[in-house]
């Protein structure tokens, strides 16, 4: 985002851009770990869901599809919450994006 | 309202609250505020004290928020809740909300710190006063925005940067405050839950939004930058905090005291401690006693709590 | 019909609020203001008011709640004086840069310590970097005709800015005065709609409200806030102008008592020009070119307007209720001297710093300083910057 001058700033400090924080893609906070999703596995339970800070898992129609790689910053509380054995979701190493 | 606590049903609504935000990797408070703000089908006003939430949502010119969010300072979420809600009545009354007439829930966030400390006094105004807002404290135990200042709610014996351990002191030495019951004393709906268990969070959540008037949520939040744990283990940890009675569910309705989760088997203390960097100092020869300490107290305080439910 | 009432200056505040009647009034009770606050409440409890009035349990609760009703859209009011206005200090501050429109009504009073419940403008002039427009009173009817002038600068699109509005503890706030009260009607239909530049409520349009910023931003945010206190003075003006057209009263940034032929002037801020008016005529009697300059709006201060008038005079003395330890003189001496600074002609200053704690300041006292201006003008000696009134040594 170009950075404004202040005769372009909404009055008050106010931001009006709900929800602009999407633009930023926090998945470059991961250390060269990333979740992978074992599709065969899932029971699509959601905990891997409600229990992701960055809302980095993808679901439709109530069943998980993968991860949302833009904004999962790799904290792996997804693989630590599945129940399913084997996981349906594991860390696995990742090039780091520098 | 009629949201289902269901997993299935709660993740086919939309996240007010997005993805870009800077809080750390493995932060509870996000997991909070996703099944907060999915409790009711009411728009939601939130305003959040000065902390992690705040600073992490809101660098200008970005926002994590869909939904009208204000903060204002440190120690006034509550009175600043307060004043939004005596706003919203008074033009309501007088037929002068933007939008029209529609019914709009004021939800307050802070920190441990904004809320057990600087805040408190802010916040048990606006109880005592009445106003129909929802407090709801995201507690991590520790000032864990400015990098892990000792809080009124970070436990006894937690090594903090203004608590350090060190070879005269062992970190803090005194217990945490117990908020949940200050804010109980206000006659208002409190409840304690914790991220962990995210249905009766949920349910508390839904309870505590379609009370007209007050109510109060104390919510554990694992932080892993400052309880020195492994990123991945936070809600397994706050799950341990429930299960070893560290960190009972209950919540207090019209002065009754309710337990929502008993643990079905026994789970010492030390489960909880040992994998936190905090508590490490705790497991050195000399420093049984604080392990002790802990337990005795823990145990202590659950009977109590279990006492209160029979009153 | 307007009406004539006995009213002192807490009552007379209270009257023009109820006339007004706000959305939102979050007030803390402090002496000598404390009487405003009861006055609406008991307004609201008799059903004459409709506002929303809330009571917290301190004067930072009572400015963060005016600040969150603020930004919901609400026509906020309260009142304060000296420890609960520096209680809410750092919330002037968000009210102000967040551009909200909040009405304060100011008992002007001592600061501890010593704890003294009396008159000075200590609290005011603490506040005088927090962003907020500052508008005194001589009087119950100039505390009357400010309150309901301040909801209109104040909620000015172009303005969107707290005013707070000043009367000298004790001295106005209790002092029983004859004024002319307007009819409700009159008043309401002056003040009219407040028309916010944004709002928390609006949940069809969600802002956030209050963001933190980093180096890349508060600069610019900063000094788009400026903007509100530089539209005010055009703005005081136009509202002046109408309000004379409504109530036949006259107000500008200051008031000139004398000063079209004068050489020796005095300015003053709030109750002390009452008593000096009375000094300067009896010197004009004995044919001295004296004349004063009574302060009304402190912020935005109305430097060229007034070294204007200032410029031409051969001696001037500032009095100051308000010390500034350690600066070159009390707050309104150093604004005025700064302002003159740009004339190339222009008065030897003296700056006294009076009536601390509410210390009485008689006639015969102003009437040493007139004298003392004459010695200045007729040996071109000016002697110690700053003096101190009626002070034992």
């Amino acid at each position: 985002m170009r950075k404004l001058g202040w005769k372009e700033l909404p009055p008050g400090a106010i931001n009006p851009w709900a929800g602009n924080f999407m633009e930023v893609k926090t998945g470059s906070f991961r250390g060269g770990l990333k979740p992978v999703f074992h599709e065969e596995h899932c029971i699509h339970c959601l905990f891997c869901w409600v229990f992701c800070p960055d809302n980095a898992i993808i679901v439709e129609d109530g069943k998980v599809r993968g991860i949302n790689y833009d904004y999962c910053k790799g904290c792996g509380i997804c693989t630590v919450e599945c129940p399913t054995s084997p996981k349906s979701l594991t860390m696995e190493k990742e090039e780091l994006q520098l | 309202m009629g949201v289902r606590a269901r997993l299935k049903d709660l993740a086919g609504l939309e996240d007010k609250f997005v993805s870009g935000h800077g809080l750390c990797p493995g932060c509870g408070i996000p997991i909070m505020l996703r099944l907060v703000l999915r409790a009711t089908e009411y728009p939601i006003v939130a305003v959040n004290a000065t902390g992690c939430l705040e600073v992490c949502s809101s660098g200008f010119p970005y926002t994590a928020w869909k939904i009208p969010w204000m903060h204002n300072a440190f120690e006034n979420a509550g009175a600043t809740a307060a004043g939004i809600e005596a706003a919203y009545k008074a033009l309501k009354r007088r037929g002068k909300l933007p939008g029209g007439d529609k019914k709009i829930k004021i939800v307050a966030f802070g920190g441990d710190g904004g809320t057990y400390d600087i805040g408190l006094q802010s916040l048990s105004g606006a109880m005592e006063r009445g106003h129909d807002i929802v407090y709801i404290c995201y507690d991590n135990q520790s000032y864990a925005n400015t990098g892990g200042q000792r809080s009124g709610a970070t436990p006894f014996g937690a090594s903090a940067t203004t608590s350090p351990a060190g070879t005269k002191l062992p970190g803090k030495l005194q217990w945490r405050k117990n908020l949940t019951e200050i804010m109980a004393a206000h006659g208002i709906y409190a409840a304690q839950a914790s991220v962990s268990h995210w249905k009766d969070l949920f349910m508390k959540a839904q309870k505590a939004l379609e009370i007209d008037g007050p109510a109060f949520l104390n919510v554990l939040i694992p932080c892993p930058t400052e309880w020195k744990t492994k990123p991945e283990d936070g809600v397994r940890l706050a799950k341990i905090a429930v299960d070893s009675k560290v960190w009972p569910l209950y919540e207090v309705e019209n002065g009754k005291y309710k337990i929502n989760y008993y643990p079905k088997k026994e789970v010492d203390v030390v489960e909880w401690l040992k994998p936190q960097g905090r508590f490490a100092h705790m497991f050195k020869p000399g420093n049984e006693w604080m392990i002790e300490e802990y337990r005795r107290r823990v145990n202590e305080e659950w009977e109590r709590l279990v006492r209160l439910t029979k009153a | 019909m307007a009406e004539r009432k006995i009213l002192n200056g807490n009552a007379a505040v209270a009257e023009a609020i109820r006339q007004i009647d706000p959305d939102v009034v979050a007030a803390y009770p402090i002496t000598p203001s404390t009487a405003i606050v009861e006055y609406i409440a008991k307004f609201v409890a008799d059903g004459l008011m409709s506002a929303e009035f809330v009571t917290p349990e301190s004067e930072h609760s009572a400015m963060s709640m005016c600040v969150g009703a603020s930004a919901a859209g609400a026509r906020v009011f309260t009142a304060t004086a000296s420890q609960g206005l520096a209680l809410m200090f750092e919330i002037l501050y968000i009210a102000s840069s967040l551009r909200l429109p909040i009405v304060s009504g100011i008992a002007n009073r001592a600061l501890s310590a010593p704890i003294n419940i009396h008159g000075d403008h200590s609290d005011t002039m603490g506040a005088r970097d927090s962003g907020w427009i500052q508008i005194y009173s001589e009087n119950s009817q100039e505390a009357y005709d400010n309150i309901i002038q301040a909801f209109r600068i104040g909620e000015n699109p172009d303005v969107s800015n707290p005013v707070m509005v000043g009367m000298d503890g004790f001295i106005l706030s209790h002092a029983v005065q004859d004024m002319l009260v307007e009819e409700d009607s009159k008043v309401k239909a002056f003040v009219g709609e407040r028309k916010p530049l944004y709002n928390i409520l609006d949940v069809d349009h969600p802002i956030t409200v209050g963001p933190i910023d980093f180096t890349d931003y508060y600069f610019e945010h900063k000094r788009s806030q400026f903007v509100g206190m530089e539209n005010a003075p055009k703005v005081i003006l136009e509202v002046a102008e109408e309000f004379k057209k409504e109530f036949g009263r006259e107000y500008g940034f200051f008031e000139l008592y004398k000063m079209d032929d004068a050489q020796l002037a005095v300015v003053v801020i709030g109750s002390t020009a009452g008593t000096a008016k009375v000094v300067v005529d009896q010197l004009r009697e004995d044919g001295k070119k004296v004349g004063l300059v009574k302060l009304r709006v402190y912020r935005p201060f109305p430097a060229k307007e007034l070294a204007d008038v200032l410029s031409s005079m051969r001696a001037v003395a500032v009095l100051d209720r308000a010390a500034s330890p350690g600066a070159v003189g009390g707050p309104l001496f150093t604004d005025i001297r700064a302002s003159l600074y740009e004339y190339e002609k222009r008065p030897i200053l003296v700056d006294y710093i009076y009536g601390l704690g509410g210390r009485d300041i008689a006639p015969k006292h102003i009437a040493g300083v007139y004298e003392r201006l004459e010695r200045i003008a007729a040996t071109g000696e000016r002697g110690e910057l700053i003096g101190y009134i009626n002070l034992r040594e």
